[in-house]
């Protein structure tokens, strides 16, 4: 069954644009990216859109539905009023490239920041003896999709361009989470994320957490433990004391890892 | 326009085409062995196709099996590829996959454990085996993380949102690339005497798929272009489980791992019909009836395997049988049953993002009820013609690994092979890439101006034209063409067919016209990708039309059994003169390399 709908999508680049209004055929069954692709094939060939997977997986396809930061390729048509206007618009936290398509250019700098996983000195070399329940807890976080969806709807950088310089945002907490319960890490990088890549700006409003598509408990799971070990650290004396061991094998300094350290002139 | 075109010019050793599984870790090795190496993706980086791979990686860890060993996993690919395989690669893909997955594991992947606290393996069809390393049915996006992270981590030059339109040569051999960014529509060349293709596959000339909107065919058709030879590209496969309701995601891939753990497909009958379509090849070694089938999931030393786990090909045309007579489900598929087998909480547990598939884009709850599954086209077997030890093509420098590389898969590929395949080939092609252009010395091939002014003055083409073709429409017709055409069951006439109305695409695709600017256009990308699935579509019709015989992902209504002389004979693709106008297709038939005595004693009872 194909009925009439109505779509304002945002269109415009970098010195400006505005939402213009489109009427396409829809079908029973489709989603937002549906009824975009649909315009673009009809009416706006040149309308900018990323998308890969069409199927929740690689995290491309993220812009404001109706003000709601999603994926358009998880959001059902269905979910709309019958007769309601849906309007669609970038990503408002990064800057606009063209049409739906922003600069997140940003995550990718951050991303270059995190010093890699690191074995410990007991078990240098894989095959690594891991259990399912020491696995687990990173697991949740590597299923994220970089879809940036939590990076633009935190408050700290949303509407505060100043804050990004030093803030890595939602994404890259639950990265260095990841990597801090990884059974076999022997890096310590609570500091790190403390101090540069501004753990301390987020408090806790959970609204990362609500927006994520892969249901990842960014704040419960990452971002507060985080923070409790930060404090244990900074105020446990003997922590002081030993140096900061890490909880594992041994201390291990991130002082000989900057990113790209081995970069070819 | 081209003449006053300026162009940003970038100077490596390797240059690594595609950030795929096989592109990342080309990239790796290329860096690591000491070349100057760049890394062109024309989406972000992370979001290749790779991401989406759900079952596993196939590698003979023996963490569950120890009788596991690489000399079963290169016999399982073989049979799996119906003896048409590249022995020589299946054997380093066997050999080498265990050290390639410890490889990602060093890297920082996390792969679900035994409980002795080992990479977990999970049932796969087609290999004896519990063999596929995995992560839920996310091991894509676990692969494609631990390369990513490592590749930026060790500071790899990344350009990402560039596509790469033709591979420039000097002489006989590479010189570099042209690319536009998709963000501005600016050109960019690049200067490098080795190039690794890792482009993926071509499965969007299709209208029901499970491959994004990347898997045009660029590598394949470039590679082409510049003068190399494509094989085995009759071979096309069509996995069994794609959704089919609603048509919003019709294609969307359903892991096979729906059926290793339990699962069942049913008519509308409710007959489990598998064990009506057992062929001879594989009598031996599957149950032929329900109740040691059942019992295989409990205990598989005493039981054969269920019919369900057979090859993607045999599952996909049983289906399509199925179907044909009558016996689907309501939305023109059959039933894929898991609900009424395993608990919901396992269910939820061993694939939870089918789980969320179903239930987000189809209403289903796949814990209660069964899905509607049919045939998806999902791989290419064909690809470039490579040397199996380097994955070097016939043109001096350039090197392809993944799916864009042929002779791997043979006739039909297994399920887990694939990431495999690429991680086991991205490391030799980036090695062997970044050893040739260290060996050349100062004797380093020299872009030509002339080459780069025409390849833009082509690129640039549909900014000319007078509203006359949409390649949006142009698109669609091509899928219908290929879909109807040429698709799981082939037959002379609409193979023909098939290649008079490509033919006539292409004539048609001279006119196409896009509207707006440069900047971030997705109508121009799409153009200039047509004229890529124009030409490996035509590929397919071509080799399809000439392997008259039956055999793994190549079916003729017309010749439907195997045929000892098509046992031996690959079918090889060129174009009679390199360049971008007019092409023509020249096809030989080339003996298949036999493999050297020992290895052929592993295969004996194959046949
Ligand atoms: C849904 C799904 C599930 C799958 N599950 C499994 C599985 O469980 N196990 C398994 O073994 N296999 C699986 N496969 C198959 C496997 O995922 C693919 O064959 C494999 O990922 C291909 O990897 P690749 O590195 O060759 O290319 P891709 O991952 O497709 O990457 C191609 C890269 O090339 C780039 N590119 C292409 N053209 C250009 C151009 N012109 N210019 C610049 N860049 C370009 C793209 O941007 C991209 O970065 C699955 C496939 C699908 C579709
Ligand atoms: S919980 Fe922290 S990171 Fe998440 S949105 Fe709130 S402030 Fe930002
Ligand atoms: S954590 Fe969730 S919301 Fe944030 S980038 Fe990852 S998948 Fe997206
Ligand atoms: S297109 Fe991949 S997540 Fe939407």
């Amino acid at each position: 069954m194909s009925y009439d709908l109505k779509l304002r999508i945002w269109r415009g680049d970098a010195n400006g644009g505005q939402l213009r209004d489109y009427v396409v055929q829809a079908e029973e069954g489709q989603v937002v990216l549906d009824a975009v692709h649909r315009t673009q094939a009809t009416q706006a060939n040149d309308l900018a859109v990323r998308w890969n997977c069409k199927a929740g997986k690689c995290g491309s396809c993220s812009a404001e539905v109706n003000g709601m930061p999603r994926l358009m390729c998880m959001t059902r048509l269905s979910t709309f009023e019958p007769g309601e206007t849906i309007t669609i618009t970038p990503l408002r936290t990064f800057p606009v490239i063209r049409d739906l398509v922003t600069d997140v250019s940003f995550n990718y700098e951050r991303a270059r920041q995190v010093p890699p996983f690191t074995p410990t000195a007991k078990q240098p070399k894989a095959p690594f003896t891991m259990f399912q329940a020491d696995v687990e807890r990173s697991q949740e976080f590597r299923k994220c999709i970089e879809c940036w969806l939590c990076q633009n709807t935190c408050h700290v950088v949303r509407d505060h361009e100043e804050n990004k310089a030093a803030f890595a945002g939602p994404r890259f907490f639950i990265r260095y989470a990841e990597l801090d319960m990884h059974p076999n890490d022997a890096l310590d990088r609570k500091d790190y994320v403390q101090d540069e890549q501004g753990l301390g700006y987020c408090n806790i409003t959970k609204c990362c957490t609500e927006v994520c598509p892969e249901h990842i408990k960014i704040t419960d799971n990452a971002i507060i433990p985080m923070k409790e070990r930060v404090a244990d650290v900074k105020y446990d004396p003997l922590v002081r004391f030993l140096g900061r061991r890490s909880r594992r094998n041994g201390p291990e300094s991130l002082k000989d890892w900057a990113p790209g350290a081995h970069h070819h002139a | 326009m081209p003449s006053e075109e300026t162009f940003e010019h970038h100077d490596y050793d390797v240059v690594v085409v595609g950030a795929g599984g096989a592109g990342l870790r080309a990239a790796i090795a290329a860096y690591e062995a000491g070349a100057r190496t760049a890394l062109i993706c024309r989406s972000l980086l992370g979001k290749a196709h790779t991401v989406m791979a759900e079952g596993g990686i196939a590698a003979a860890l023996g963490n569950l099996w120890p009788e596991d060993n690489w000399q079963v996993h290169f016999r399982d690919t073989m049979r799996g590829g119906k003896l048409l395989n590249h022995w020589r690669m299946a054997e380093l893909h066997a050999k080498e996959a265990p050290e390639r997955v410890y490889e990602l594991e060093q890297w920082g992947a996390l792969f679900d454990r035994t409980p002795a606290g080992k990479i977990s393996q999970r049932d796969f069809g087609g290999h004896r085996y519990a063999r596929l390393a995995h992560v839920g049915d996310r091991t894509g996006l676990e692969m494609i993380r631990a390369l990513q992270q490592r590749a930026v981590s060790i500071g790899i030059d990344v350009f990402m949102e560039l596509t790469v339109t033709d591979l420039l040569k000097d002489g006989e051999r590479i010189s570099g690339l042209l690319a536009y960014w998709r963000e501005s529509g600016r050109f960019v060349v690049f200067q490098a005497p080795a190039v690794v293709l890792a482009t993926g596959g071509i499965g969007k000339s299709w209208k029901v798929t499970s491959n994004s909107w990347e898997c045009t065919g660029d590598g394949h058709a470039m590679a082409m272009r510049a003068g190399a030879t494509l094989v085995n590209m009759e071979f096309v496969q069509f996995h069994p489980t794609g959704m089919v309701w609603p048509l919003s995601v019709r294609g969307l891939l359903v892991t096979e791992s729906v059926r290793g753990d339990g699962g069942v497909l049913r008519n509308s009958e409710n007959k489990r019909f598998m064990f009506d379509y057992i062929p001879e090849f594989f009598k031996a070694e599957t149950a032929d009836n329900i109740e040691e089938a059942d019992r295989w999931y409990e205990d598989k030393r005493n039981n054969r395997r269920p019919p369900e786990l057979l090859p993607r090909d045999e599952v996909a045309r049983a289906i399509n049988s199925e179907i044909k007579a009558g016996r689907g489900s309501p939305h023109g598929g059959v039933f894929l049953d898991i609900a009424s087998r395993r608990t919901p909480e396992f269910i939820q547990r061993r694939l939870p993002s089918m789980y969320h598939q179903f239930k987000e884009l189809a209403d289903v709850d796949i814990t209660k009820e069964p899905m509607e599954i049919g045939p998806t086209c999902h791989y290419a077997m064909g690809g470039v013609e490579v040397d199996p030890d380097t994955q070097a093509s016939r043109v001096p420098g350039l090197y392809a690994a993944g799916e864009v590389a042929g002779g791997m898969h043979g006739a039909n590929r297994l399920g887990g092979n694939s990431l495999s395949d690429l991680i086991v080939f991205g490391k030799r092609a980036g090695e062997y890439a970044a050893a040739y252009a260290k060996g050349l010395g100062t004797d380093r091939p020299q872009v030509a101006t002339s080459d780069v002014t025409q390849a833009t003055q082509d690129a640039l083409a549909p900014f000319r034209g007078e509203a006359e073709e949409n390649p949006y429409a142009l698109h669609q017709e091509l899928q219908e063409t290929m879909q109807s055409l040429v698709g799981i069951i082939r037959v002379e006439d609409e193979l023909r067919q098939a290649l008079e109305n490509i033919a006539a695409l292409r004539e048609r695709a001279t006119r196409l016209t896009v509207e707006g600017n440069r900047q971030y256009n997705p109508g121009w990308h799409l153009a200039l990708d047509l004229r890529n699935m124009l030409l490996v579509s035509e590929a397919v019709a071509t080799a399809a039309l000439e392997r008259q015989e039956s055999r793994g992902g190549h079916t003729r209504d017309d010749f439907p059994t195997t045929d000892p002389y098509w046992a031996k004979h690959n079918v090889v693709l060129a174009l009679k003169q390199e360049g971008r106008q007019a092409p023509e297709l020249e096809m030989k038939r080339q003996a298949l390399p036999e493999p050297p005595p020992e290895l052929a004693e592993l295969l004996e009872d194959a046949h």
